[in-house]
């Protein structure tokens, strides 16, 4: 307050107060304040007559009453005797499986994509710009459809089922694969894989240091490849190689055994796969190409191997270009996952659909929706964004 | 490599010309079979083009059926195009009245002859946008209806491909101010403005578009006062609007953003206030900056109408699903798809060409 009065008496005096900026900046504060508030204010106000008419009662109450509906697929234990609130926490494992896979699957296919649309191969080249532009421009959900449809109606009968691979089938029941039956041996490989992971890395530290120290190179990637692979591999040889696969069987009209992937999963997987991926290798593309031509000569130059260019030199730059835009694809993987409704896939949104049709909830749904999406969003480029600060330029 | 000792007076060996590199077989050794790691991917895709390319001929053109009077005498090993030529119309215009279909189709060829008048930048001003007014006029009189002796249809029965069309376009269009103001006000030093633009923005970012047109057809009957409705096609415009308005707003601050400061100052030392500085100086660079990006993000909201089936409106995609249903053309969901992408993808690929094209014309001063 004082200051405020001392900057006051500073200044020449005006008639006029209205052209002091800062008065003016708190007026049009107050007055757009004042508007967005009035017409959140109108709104609710509305919604809560209407809800009142319409004796809806609001809250999330309704998370505790038995859903009394089936969902066809869930990763966790779940029959229509269960709450509300269990449903929703099946759509939304069901929405980040599916977008986790997806988000692995397109960066695969899309950086393959965008690496092959600058080969120097013509064929190559011109197949990758066929997929990016064909499946660019056209619409996510018709290619949802479209392979629902495939998968659902154009396949086969389980009796009549294509195989791609031995055990590998598809028929209109979806995809069909056989599973390695469990067994003791298979958790002390995993101790094993972990062991020789923490091995790898411990051993390139040390090379590292070394070559800063003495300037001798070890050849640290391929020991590193060893001792991942390695000790999982003796293990398993050493306790007499136990894999017994679960073959898929067909008996009656659907098949026993093995793993199955429902139609539904396998066509939203596709599609978003497939779509975002003609997205990602743009990206990566340009990624690539904004690395001036003069940094591989120079790489060259000094000596390097063309895996080595690739790797310490082009990569890290072109990664500063491709973080970025390819967090925002990650994100529209996540966000494209709630198309799941259209084809019948119980996701986050079409489980709550369900919930709304039958409780009347709409606006608790919506808004349980709209928090988890948010919270996802958030999530993701808040590890983007420390991954962009970890290959960002650093500037002394 | 022989090593030349250049030293010694001796003549060099003659060597032969290089080989001219113009001939069929010299384009392919260089373009398909420069290393091995190249011959084998040139196999390999040969093979794959090889396994899949014939049965999709033979599906799609020799084994096709293109005349049919009914689904049932439509069953056979290719396609089944007697389909789309039954229901093509429908697929189309939808359930707008059948001998009305011209007025839909008039609408459609309005809206594309705009598109392409927009291309042309010579055009660009005024006197496009009194166009486009005059256009978008001439489209509502011709969907409505009720005077000039058409008869009146109702918005349930705007559907397929104009309906798309207006979706997107009349969109964009109301989006596309509200995005520049919530740019603006996202820059702006007052922080209560900027504050609620960032979390409109974020907001509407981070959620997908189908809760927003959930919250449309669900929610804003709730939000309105008891009695007073609005149609279901204007909910879904407005949700369509407010979601690209936040899309087009990120695109629209990258412009402001790369606005040297010197313009601001030069504006306010010639004495311009806030509105005029914005008008006169930054909006037009910054949007002449992010045109492209906004071209684009029109051809994602192109795509992004497709979605409004999901509560209940029948765009092109929802009519194409809709003619999936008549009982005596079943099951030819892959003729429909193939026919309503084919659509999809032309309108796509000419814009995104044309965006490329814009992105090297507005580049060409940039580089050497």
């Amino acid at each position: 307050m004082a200051t405020d009065t001392a900057t006051a008496a500073s200044r020449p005096n005006r008639s006029l107060r209205w052209n002091d900026p800062r008065i003016r900046s708190v007026v049009w504060q107050i007055l757009f304040v004042g508007i967005v508030v009035a017409l959140v204010a109108f709104l609710v106000h509305n919604t809560l007559v209407n809800l009142r008419r319409q004796n809806i009662a609001s809250g999330f109450g309704f998370l505790d009453r038995e859903a009394a509906f089936g969902i066809g697929e869930s990763l966790i234990a779940y029959s229509p005797a269960d709450t509300y609130a269990r449903a929703f926490l099946v759509g939304l494992l069901n929405t980040l499986y599916v977008s986790a896979l997806g988000i692995v699957l397109a960066t695969i296919l899309g950086t393959l994509m965008g690496i092959a649309r600058l080969s120097s191969n013509w064929l190559i080249r011109k197949l990758a710009q066929v997929y990016v532009e064909a499946f660019r421009n056209i619409p996510l959900l018709l290619q949802l459809f479209f392979w629902w449809a495939m998968l659902r109606v154009s396949a086969p009968a389980p009796r009549q089922a294509w195989e791609l691979l031995p055990g590998v089938l598809v028929s209109n029941r979806g995809f069909v694969f056989p599973v390695p039956i469990a067994d003791p041996v298979h958790r002390w490989m995993l101790v094993a894989l972990a062991l020789g992971i923490i091995g790898a890395i411990g051993f390139s530290r040390w090379s590292k240091r070394r070559q800063a120290l003495t300037g001798t190179q070890f050849p640290s990637g391929r020991v590193g490849i060893g001792l991942i692979v390695g000790p999982p591999l003796l293990v398993f040889l050493a306790a007499g190689m136990p894999l017994d696969l679960d073959w898929p069987e067909l008996r009656g009209f659907n098949f026993v055994g093995g793993s199955a992937v429902s139609p539904e999963f396998a066509a939203l997987l596709i599609g978003l796969t497939i779509y975002t991926g003609s997205f990602i290798a743009e990206i990566v593309r340009a990624g690539i190409l904004a690395v001036s031509w003069g940094q591989s000569e120079a790489a060259s130059a000094l000596g390097l191997r063309p895996g080595q260019r690739m790797r310490l030199i082009v990569l890290p730059q072109a990664l500063r270009v491709i973080v970025p835009p390819m967090t925002s694809e990650y994100l529209s993987i996540t966000k494209n996952s709630s198309l799941a409704v259209a084809i019948g896939y119980p996701d986050l949104v079409s489980i709550a659909n369900t919930t709304m049709n039958q409780t009347g909830q709409a606006v608790e749904g919506i808004a349980m929706i709209m928090a988890v999406y948010l919270a996802i969003s958030l999530l993701i480029s808040l590890f983007m964004n420390l991954y962009n600060r970890a290959v960002a330029l650093v500037e002394r | 490599m022989t090593d030349i000792d250049v030293t010694h007076d001796l003549p060099l060996p003659v060597e032969r010309p290089p080989r001219p590199t113009a001939g069929p077989i010299d384009w392919l050794r260089a373009n398909l079979f420069n290393s091995v790691l190249n011959t084998i991917l040139t196999l390999a895709a040969v093979y794959l083009l090889a396994v899949t390319i014939p049965p999709v001929i033979r599906w799609a053109v020799v084994d096709a059926i293109w005349h049919a009077d009914s689904g049932r005498a439509c069953r056979g090993d290719g396609a089944c195009w007697a389909f789309i030529a039954e229901k093509g119309r429908f697929i189309l215009f939808g359930r707008f009245p059948y001998e009305e279909h011209w007025r839909p189709l008039f609408a459609v060829v309005i809206f594309i002859a705009m598109i392409l008048a927009s291309c042309d930048r010579r055009l660009w001003g005024r006197r496009l946008a009194a166009l486009w007014l005059a256009g978008l006029a001439a489209v509502g009189v011709l969907m409505w209806g009720g005077i000039l002796g058409m008869s009146y249809v109702e918005t349930s029965l705007w559907n397929g491909l104009p309906l798309t069309l207006i979706l997107a376009v009349i969109g964009m269009i109301f989006a596309f101010p509200l995005a520049i103001l919530l740019a603006l006000g996202r820059r702006s030093q007052l922080p209560a403005v900027r504050a609620i633009c960032v979390g409109y923005i974020e907001l509407v970012r981070g959620v997908p578009l189908i809760t927003v047109l959930f919250m449309a057809s669900v929610m804003l009957p709730l939000f309105l006062p008891t009695g007073m409705t609005i149609d279901k096609l204007l909910r879904a415009q407005m949700a369509f609007t407010l979601f690209a308005a936040a899309y087009l707003a990120e695109i629209i601050r990258g412009g402001l953003q790369a606005i040297p400061r010197g313009q601001i100052e030069a504006a306010d030392s010639l004495g311009l206030g806030y509105w005029r500085r914005t008008r006169l100086i930054v909006l037009p660079q910054a949007l002449a900056m992010v045109i492209p990006p906004l071209v684009n993000s029109f051809i994602g909201a192109f795509k992004n109408t497709s979605l409004v089936i999901i509560i209940g409106l029948f765009d092109l995609l929802g009519t194409a699903n809709a003619a999936l249903t008549d009982a005596n053309w079943q099951g030819f969901y892959i003729e429909a798809y193939v026919f309503t992408a084919a659509i999809y993808f032309t309108f796509c690929f000419f814009m995104s060409r044309y965006s490329q094209m814009l992105e090297r014309e507005f580049n060409k001063g940039r580089q050497q």
